[in-house]
């Protein structure tokens, strides 16, 4: 077993070697390292070969036309091409926009920005969950409203979303659905053949591909457009000029293209894992799993320990790579506003590790993670004032705090 | 963010944790903080009646900075007298920890905590001498 | 296969290769988390904010990174403007298509765009721009014409602009590795940088501003580099970057002087040997590498096909244009007929090409131009 341990797949996760090999082939002068825009010479028409079959990759394991991806920086970008893009070109048609309180802050400021330019954003709270309820989405609904942005598996608490459902309603009204799948890629199954999904943000560096990656899929039938948000050259069909990164893109390709391979039996495994770990910590005093058990994906099990502090925990299991809440925002005090939008109290807000289990956890690794949890989370309430007070049978939500920052 | 040395030291094998009897009249407490603000300090000091601090006991929900303040706190006012402890102010904790900016509000903390454990231990007094009276 | 289009894309110096391996697989983590990994991938990020900083002579917190030199141009340029709520953009007509299609975007939304005028040889008219500056303008000038090599006399330019009250922007893509740079002296606001053309990794770039600016972000959410440009850090492409303008700064003099040499043999035997070629911007300062030339009455694109076939790639000015065949429109604003833009090679030279490399082009281009022109004859006889 190799310490520290990492379980933070959800913020990110390594290139698989496989993956790596392909990208070093096309960056060295022996490899496709042209410039792919390049028509003049075979450096070129290597580099514009090897990105064709990543984008077979890509749109196989998701059941799209390879014409349909359009390369991307990372799935921030794809979610800010696709919302914007769609917002700005379909303007005269309406300004409204519907989406949750609890995407990725990607989508959340993309919106604000959005309303600083004159667009309505309704913000859906979901259940205690993690899941919108379709009605309240339907009643959100109006005949102005042109975009409905909602992500597929959350990237704090896992859960996933009807995205099935909730395409055959925003269809229906002829509503553009946009869905951020940075999280929900490899690990959970999508067929836009079957989903009324018009647009999807992909991530390469959540699904062992680089960072600095994704993709943005575009429906061709029926047609969706979108205003571009980077001009120049004129790559990937208008829709987002700039160099394409040969070896990013094949990584990409590479690592959607063994997620197809792999995905089901991996799922099962890592699923294995992940009861295994929350049956260990089962038992403890006051803990309480965020987010829906069941629609949940294999490798997420978000906890919060009441009465311990998520920073101080993380500190103290110095040997686990995780996270408290997600890693866009760790760095600040706040606690995290998808806990808070499911209705978490700051406290148990305060306190939750998410733990993220991936292609390379293993049985030992879970084991270690449930002993030292259990021993460190003890040590902490020894430390905790809170703690006492629970122990003692005080209320300490009837306590008058003092305000302090 | 990188904790210091001295974070880490005090994070890892903190001084004085514990608590007295609340109701001892030698004893000051001084709670501090909220839960929802992610960090709550309980600090207790003993008092002799010479006015000296004799010994001090803490407990922390918080970050590692702010277990490392309130570790800190405990050992700095032990063997001061009151007016001592008072004159104790955050920067100097946070100049000794090595706080990063971000921190900065863990080392106030602390020095809210003394301050009320030492008004705690003056209003019983009072309430003590009232008493008496 | 000998690769003559370095201003289209350098390969990977194999030095850049090793500093990137380890942030692509045994320290993959996230630069914004906590644990010691996270925070490992941070340090790396800001060394390579270091390094970039050096090799333009700018203070790291100066340096944002983006994926690459078109967002970085279109950052600066729409950034710019809607940040500030500029009304009027000043562009060249020889700048990149980055720019020029981000004007055109601003254009549509009611912006009002000047051209400066260009010289035959390729350089910006100052004199003229200077006519048509005004405070509250966002000028954009490239250093370094990607196609003719030319530098543009971008002090003398900031002088003017910062005399009339408006902003500078230099597109530097082209112009780093290739002559020193100092951001702080050069009187630009805002330059920007690419990897992939300095021996660094494709998708990734920077822009290098001056702080004091108003600048929007085109890219939101989570608030990454200084709340300019959100999402998760390239830490793999940046380390590369870092290392690339940490070699060109060390290794330039050495590098200018040896592309130099070669280039100069190049002209020197292409002029013997095709002595009815053009060099286009040969009367104006050019960098050491770029040699752009037109052979009247071929078709480039013939030429190029022919050369790929004999083993050599060289481009035909801008990669980003070559697949809609239109003539440059550098050479367009300079005022070269477009019958002989529609013959233009450009020849760009790299660290790894050599004397033999060189010499064996200019035969083989002799050779296929001669070719053709026999072809030609026959069919006209």
């Amino acid at each position: 077993m190799r310490l520290p341990i990492y379980l933070d797949y959800s913020a990110t996760t390594p290139v698989d070697v496989r993956v790596a090999e392909k990208m070093a082939k096309c960056l060295t002068m022996e490899g496709a390292f042209g410039n792919p825009a390049s028509r003049s010479h075979a450096f070129g028409w290597a580099a514009e070969e090897a990105i064709d079959e990543a984008r077979g990759h890509v749109a196989a394991l998701i059941n799209a036309d390879p014409k349909e991806i359009v390369w991307t920086s990372g799935a921030t970008e794809s979610n800010n091409l696709a919302i914007k893009g769609v917002a700005h070109f379909y303007q005269k048609k309406g300004k409204h926009i519907v989406t949750c309180k609890t995407e990725h802050k990607a989508v959340l400021d993309t919106c604000r920005q959005l309303e600083r330019e004159g667009f309505e954003v309704t913000y859906l709270d979901p259940e205690h969950n993690g899941l919108v309820d379709l009605n309240k989405l339907e009643a959100a609904l109006r005949p102005d409203t042109v975009l409905v942005s909602l992500m597929h598996v959350n990237n704090e608490i896992g859960v996933i979303q009807d995205i099935g459902a909730i395409g055959a309603m925003t269809r229906a009204r002829g509503i553009l659905l946009h869905v951020d799948a940075a999280q929900s890629a490899g690990k959970v199954p999508i067929d836009l053949d079957a989903m009324a999904v018009d647009l999807m943000s992909f991530s390469a560096h959540k699904i062992y591909g680089p960072k600095g990656m994704g993709a943005l899929y575009v429906r061709r039938k029926p047609r969706v457009r979108i205003e571009p948000q980077m001009h120049g050259g004129g790559h990937e069909r208008g829709m987002r000029s700039g160099t394409l990164a040969t070896h990013q893109i094949v990584g990409m390709g590479e690592a959607f293209r063994i997620a197809g391979l792999e995905m089901a039996a991996e799922n099962e495994r890592i699923l294995g894992l992940r009861n295994r770990l929350w049956a260990g910590l089962q038992g403890m005093e006051e803990i309480h799993l965020n987010g829906d058990m069941h629609a949940r994906v294999a490798g997420n099990l978000n906890v919060s320990f009441n009465y311990v502090e998520g920073e101080s925990l993380i500190m103290a299991l110095k040997d686990i790579a995780v996270s408290s809440g997600s890693a866009c925002t760790s760095a600040s005090l706040e606690p995290s506003y998808v806990l808070r939008a499911i209705g978490r109290s700051d406290e148990l807000a305060h306190s939750s590790i998410r733990f993220t289990l991936g292609r390379y956890t293993t049985t030992e690794d879970v084991d270690y993670t449930i002993k030292l949890v259990r021993d460190k989370v003890a040590k902490l309430r020894e430390l905790s004032p809170l703690w006492d007070m629970y122990k003692e049978g005080v209320d300490i939500s009837k306590i008058q705090w003092a305000a302090h920052h | 963010m990188a904790y210091s040395d001295k974070v880490l030291d005090h994070y890892e094998n903190p001084r004085n944790v514990g608590s007295f009897t609340k109701d001892d009249p030698s004893v000051g407490t001084g709670m501090v903080g909220a839960p929802a603000c992610g960090d709550v300090m309980r600090l207790q000091i003993k008092v002799n009646e010479l006015g000296v601090i004799e010994d001090a006991r803490f407990k922390t929900y918080g970050c590692g900075s702010a277990i490392a303040s309130s570790s800190l706190l405990t050992e700095w006012v032990k063997g001061k007298t009151l007016d001592q402890a008072r004159q104790i102010k955050n920067t100097d904790i946070a100049t000794e920890l090595a706080l990063p900016p971000v921190k900065i509000h863990c080392s106030v903390l602390a020095e809210d905590a003394i301050k009320a454990a030492i008004d705690d231990f003056k209003s019983k007094q009072h309430a003590d001498a009232q008493k008496s009276a | 296969m000998v690769y003559l289009d370095h201003n289209a894309s350098t390969p990977l110096d194999a030095r850049v290769l090793e500093a990137m391996q380890p942030f692509l697989v045994a320290n993959h983590a996230n630069a914004s988390a906590l644990y010691r990994q996270g925070r490992a991938a941070r340090a790396a990020i800001e060394l390579a904010r270091e390094q970039i900083a050096a090799l333009v002579g700018a203070h790291p917190t100066q340096v944002i990174f983006t994926s690459g030199g078109t967002e970085a141009n279109n950052l600066a340029l729409k950034g710019a403007v809607l940040g500030m709520g500029l009304n009027s953009i000043v562009v060249s007509g020889i700048e990149h298509s980055s720019i020029l299609q981000a004007a055109n975007a601003l254009r549509r939304q009611g912006r009002r765009v000047l051209e400066m005028p260009v010289d035959g040889a390729g350089r910006v008219d100052i004199a003229g721009a200077r006519t048509r500056l005004a405070a509250g303008q966002w000028v954009t000038l490239m250093w370094v014409n990607n196609e003719t090599g030319v530098i543009q006399d971008v002090s003398t330019m900031a002088a003017a602009v910062r005399e009339a009250g408006a902003f500078l922007h230099c597109d530097a893509v082209q112009a780093a590795g290739k002559l020193k740079l100092d951001f702080e002296a050069s009187g630009a606001h805002v330059i920007t940088l690419s990897a992939h053309k300095i021996y660094g990794p494709k998708g990734v770039g920077a822009m290098v501003l001056d702080r004091a600016l108003d600048i929007e972000p085109l890219i939101h959410g989570g608030g990454h580099e200084h709340g300019l440009r959100a999402g998760t850090e390239n830490v793999a492409g940046i380390v590369g970057f870092g290392c690339a303008a940490m070699l060109a700064a060390a290794e330039m003099v050495a590098q200018v002087a040896h592309v130099r040499a070669l280039r100069d043999m190049f002209e020197a035997q292409l002029a013997a040997a095709l002595p009815e070629i053009t060099l286009f911007g040969q009367h104006a300062l050019r960098v050491s590498n770029t040699s752009f030339i037109g052979v009247p009455g071929m078709h480039g694109e013939t030429l190029l096909t022919a050369l790929d076939a004999e083993g050599y790639a060289v481009g035909s000015g801008s990669a980003c244009e070559s697949k809609t065949g239109q003539p440059s429109h550098v050479l367009l604003a300079m005022g070269v007929a477009p019958s002989l833009a529609d013959g233009a090679l450009r020849v760009s030279l790299g660290h790894h090409n050599t004397a033999g490399e060189v010499a064996g082009l200019v035969t083989v281009l002799a050779n296929v131009v001669a070719r053709f022109r026999n072809m030609a004859a026959m069919r006209l006889a």
